[in-house]
């Protein structure tokens, strides 16, 4: 999508570039050239010996059964995570819309669980859901239902995805409601008096003219499901039990950790993040056709 | 309202006190937490209702500080995650909202390039990368200092791109109008583009602000003095413990006053929203 | 008249600066540790002890947070160039600590360096053993020493009719069983650290091997032989009474250790350094006794291998700096000074001298549970198979080893599947670490 009213400037954009581009080659792109390179290298802990192995670490990675256990766990993890979070919040967001009174109280409340630090809140979710001491885990036990998130891996899988949901619904939540309240009222109501009813209205004025913001929640959640979610799955579950919640990104996390395989944790740093830019560029291809600015 | 529908209104109220319901469960809990001793927290049968330890835990947490873990009462640590996060929140707004203008409203070599470039930021987490990013940190002498806790992080892309969906919903119009006025790039951006975006400062501003506000890792490991902790990172080292009840009463009491300061922004930068939306209303 | 006397003035003032004491240069050492609450206190006294007991060096400790970030921290610095001095990293990060020669100094070349008085004798073997090399040089200096203890909620015992503690794992399962009859249906027993329980800690309790080469003290080309028979056999039991919760997992950390406090599980099995919480939140009558055994097994109880963390001296500082470290590990190994740390903070003693005095001090009979650690750890000479373990990239190790027993647990595999593929997949790992480890 391209603007057809610009401006001609040879030297004014490069300028405009420069902080964001100066800030990010420093920070990331230098670090993160090093942190990729060890990909080719097998080093100890503390960087004393390393030694150049080519492509054995990924030769080695895909080799490994985890690997595709992990690649499939992010699968169904980020579909359920981007999805119930993108939907729900959309649902929340189109309800508090409406001119209610306790709108405004309301939109407060659901700001709380995006003020509340992934440190926390991890800590909270093993409040509500440990086995036999959880709040909302005892509950369950008396219903006769067997809550065990410590051996049951589907158990496991169900409380990282409404942990990782839970935080995820506020952000989208807050962008939808900006989204709809820039919708002007002058072009729903034209709508209204062409007698279309509210669920039409939604899908045919509401929805498209909602694209631009969906776009931009649709890109930043499957990043943030992809990336930002092994966090959540620290606190909670540890990725277990037997790597039932171990997502790709947990993953790079936990074989990296203290200097453990920094080799093989940037291997898969690479892999990831050529996944994630394809289908990034996928979305910005194909999905940003629909949209309409 | 378009047409008044009670059971719609019903629906709606339903639906928004099970979403509240379900979003501010879990920060209730931390509530409750923070009113009971360490022992009932963690004993497993914390009831559901307050404590009678309110006073204590919060007079503890404010001006004593997790006692035994940093020393540094809340207020400190309050004003340190303040500055940190208002300087990534003002710097990403800023280094972005220029980025996307350039993109989106000029024609140039590289464009496409350099969008994708800031893009691809968004790509290799922090953790992946701490060694290498701590080292050029320690380089720059920024380790303890602000510099060190903000310019890192304002590195990343989601608000440019956030600018760009903005901008490209404006209308060229206004852009035509703007040239027949006889205005260059500054005025136009200055007088036409900023005014109506400023929605989307807020909501960025917003989000920049809490994600400043509740960085854990980063913080942690560059900065050893007491004195440069930030409020999150003193939270957690009061639940870390090895072999010591840990203070679980007074890590909810501190996380629920952290949590004041972000919702604070929140319900401030609403009024923002209200107002810069009813300026805007076509 | 005002000149000369001003001239006199002047003088004495410049005669005065150049005769006072000189501003001695104190050198600082940095201590960077993971020590919460009552232990943190302990830090900070040990430091100011020393601090105003000399006045060349000034030992400043900073609380760096859990130990995995501690560690974490102290990697990022030493590959930055800004290491501290003195580093708490826990037992699982020492095959790390001491794989990349120059990263660290090592304890007793330190203390020779400094010419500080030195006797490898005077420490507890099982507790340095673990932190010292095959010939038994010490590689670094050790803290705060635990080791895996069996909690016992006498209350429930009686109530169940058990009427004496259990001392074999055939009695724990049977007592674990009219638990459960008694009303305990979620827990039977259970444990946390799962790895550290039923591999680790088991292997040396039964002086069998976790790997050859001494579990790996004797060198990085060590192999994993934890998938025998009698590891296979005591996994299947664990699997077997999991079914209806007569054992029931906890999972891999200690976060589950509330499951004892609350009342939930009446046998329990955890760190000695438990005790603490215990005393704040058990509101029942509790005790601790050693880890039970299979009484068929010869030579069980063997000794427990220790927990905890050490001190590690991190390389490239200046020789001045390394004398004040010499120094505050010399005045950390002090009987009385040890004497009184383990009495008042549940550490356990690292000298012999100092274990004796508390012994005399008649502290036990007083503070009987301190001492079931003890007991473990010096109930026999330490062999090949209980001094410790040391395996590369530990964390990950127990992951992996972690992950497999869940799925044996699960009934996802069996027994011998999934100690099969524990063994193959950590050996993979050491193979690796082998090669970075020079």
């Amino acid at each position: 999508m391209e603007k057809s009213a610009f401006f001609n400037s040879k030297l004014l954009p490069y300028l405009l570039l420069v902080p964001q581009l100066v800030i990010t080659f420093v920070f990331f792109y230098w670090p993160a050239s090093q942190a990729l390179w060890q990909s080719f290298l097998r080093e100890d802990a503390f960087g004393l010996s390393s030694e150049f192995i080519g492509m054995e670490n990924y030769q080695a990675l895909f080799a490994e059964p985890q690997y595709y256990k992990a690649m499939l766990t992010t699968v169904v993890f980020s579909t359920l995570v981007a999805a119930l979070s993108l939907s729900i919040a959309l649902l929340f967001a189109t309800q508090a819309d409406k001119n209610l009174k306790a709108a405004p109280a309301y939109k407060t409340f659901m700001i709380w669980p995006y003020a509340v630090a992934p440190a926390v809140a991890g800590v909270l979710w093993i409040f509500m859901f440990q086995p036999s001491l959880g709040t909302l885990a005892r509950p369950l036990r008396a219903m006769g239902f067997d809550w065990n998130p410590l051996l049951n891996g589907n158990h496991a899988l169900i409380l990282v995805v409404m942990a990782a949901v839970w935080k995820q619904i506020s952000y989208n939540f807050l962008f939808f409601l900006a989204g709809l309240q820039s919708i002007p009222k002058s072009v729903i109501e034209a709508g209204a008096i062409d007698g279309a009813g509210p669920m039409r209205r939604f899908w045919t004025i509401v929805f498209p003219l909602l694209s631009p913001t969906t776009f931009f929640l649709l890109v930043v959640n499957v990043v943030y499901v992809f990336f930002d979610t092994f966090g959540i799955i620290d606190a909670v579950t540890g990725g277990g039990p037997a790597g039932a919640t171990t997502t790709m990104v947990y993953k790079v996390y936990a074989d990296g950790r203290l200097g453990g395989d920094l080799g093989g944790s940037a291997a898969q740093s690479v892999v990831l993040m050529v996944i994630v830019i394809a289908l990034t560029a996928i979305q910005f291809r194909y999905v940003e056709r629909k949209v309409q600015y | 309202m378009v047409e008044h529908r009670p059971w719609n209104d019903i629906i709606a109220y339903a639906i928004l006190t099970l979403g509240v319901f379900i979003v501010a469960f879990p920060v209730y809990l931390a509530l409750i937490a923070s009113t009971h001793d360490a022992a009932t927290v963690v004993g497993g049968n914390m009831p559901l209702s307050p404590g009678g330890r309110t006073l204590e835990n919060y007079y503890r947490a404010v001006f004593l500080g997790g006692s035994r873990t940093s020393r540094e009462p809340v207020g400190h640590m309050l004003t340190n995650s303040f500055i940190s996060a208002i300087g990534i929140a003002v710097g990403k707004i800023f280094i972005s909202i220029l980025s996307a203008y350039a993109v989106v409203y000029f024609r140039f070599p590289f464009r496409k390039a350099a969008f994708w470039i800031i893009f691809v930021t968004l790509m290799l987490p922090v953790e992946v990368r701490i060694y290498p990013t701590y080292k050029v940190v320690s380089d720059l002498q920024m380790l303890d200092t602000y510099a060190g806790l903000i310019l890192p992080l304002i590195a990343s892309a989601t608000g440019t791109l956030l600018f760009r969906q903005f901008f490209m919903t404006v209308p060229d119009e206004l852009l035509e109008a703007s040239r027949i006025d006889g205005a260059g790039p500054f005025r136009f951006f200055w007088d036409t583009l900023l005014p109506l975006s400023r929605t989307t400062i807020a909501a960025l501003f917003v989000i920049q602000f809490i994600y400043g506000w509740n960085q854990y890792l980063w913080p942690l490991l560059i900065t050893t003095q007491d004195s440069m902790q930030t409020i999150v990172t003193g939270i957690k080292k009061m639940l870390t413990t090895t072999d010591e009840l840990a203070e679980w009463q007074l890590a909810m009491a501190t996380a629920v006053l952290a949590m004041l300061p972000p919702v604070a922004v929140v319900v401030f930068m609403q009024r923002l929203f209200v107002r810069g939306l009813v300026e805007t209303e076509k | 008249m005002a000149l000369r006397q001003f001239g006199a003035a002047a003088t004495l003032t410049v005669a005065l600066a150049l005769t006072a004491a000189p501003a001695h240069a104190v050198t600082e050492i940095q201590w960077w540790h993971a020590m919460t609450g009552g232990n943190n206190d302990i830090v900070n006294k040990l430091a100011e002890e020393f601090n105003a007991s000399q006045g060349d060096y000034k030992v400043v400790p900073s609380f760096k947070g859990s130990y995995p970030d501690t560690m974490n921290a102290g990697i990022a610095a030493f590959r930055a160039g800004n290491a501290p001095h003195i580093i708490q990293v826990f037992e699982v990060g020492t095959a790390t600590m001491m794989g990349a020669t120059g990263a660290i100094k090592p304890v007793y070349q330190l203390m020779k360096d400094a010419g500080e008085p030195f006797d490898p004798k005077a420490y507890l073997p099982t507790i340095t053993g673990y932190y010292s090399t095959s010939k038994g040089d010490m590689l670094s200096f050790p803290f705060n020493s635990s080791s895996m203890v069996m909690w016992i909620n006498k209350d429930e015992l009686k109530k169940a009719g058990v009427v004496e503690i259990p001392k074999t794992w055939p009695e724990v399962f049977d007592a674990a069983k009219k638990l459960k009859a008694a009303g305990h249906a979620t827990c039977g027993f259970s444990n946390a650290w799962a790895t550290w329980a039923h591999i680790e800690q088991f292997s040396a309790w039964h002086n069998v091997p976790i790997g050859t080469k001494a579990n790996g003290l004797n060198g990085f080309d060590t192999e994993l032989k934890f998938n025998s028979p009698l590891h296979i056999k005591h996994l299947q039991n664990l699997i077997d009474l999991q079914k209806d919760k007569t054992y029931d997992y906890s999972g891999r950390g200690g976060a589950s250790e509330s499951r004892f406090g609350s009342g939930e599980c009446a046998i329990f099995l955890t760190s000695s350094g438990y005790y603490a919480t215990a005393k704040g939140t058990a509101k029942f009558d509790f005790t601790s006794v050693p880890m039970p055994y299979y009484p068929d097994v010869t030579g069980a109880p063997q000794n427990s291998i220790i927990g905890g963390a050490s001190l590690w001296v991190m390389g490239g500082k200046k020789p001045e700096e390394y004398k004040g470290v010499a120094k505050f590990f010399a005045f950390l190994s002090d009987t009385d000074r040890q004497a009184r740390l383990h009495q008042e903070s549940g550490y356990l003693p690292i000298t012999r001298a100092a274990y004796e005095k508390t012994k005399a001090d008649g502290f036990y009979e007083k503070n009987p549970i301190p001492q079931t650690p003890l007991k473990e750890l010096t109930n026999k000479e330490p062999t090949e198979n209980s001094r410790g373990l040391r395996f590369g990239n530990m964390v990950q190790m127990r992951d992996i080893w972690g992950e497999e027993m869940e799925a044996a647990l699960a009934g996802q595999k069996t027994a011998k599947e999934a100690l099969d593929a524990a063994v193959a997949r950590g050996n993979a790992m050491l193979r690796s670490f082998e090669k970075t480890a020079k």
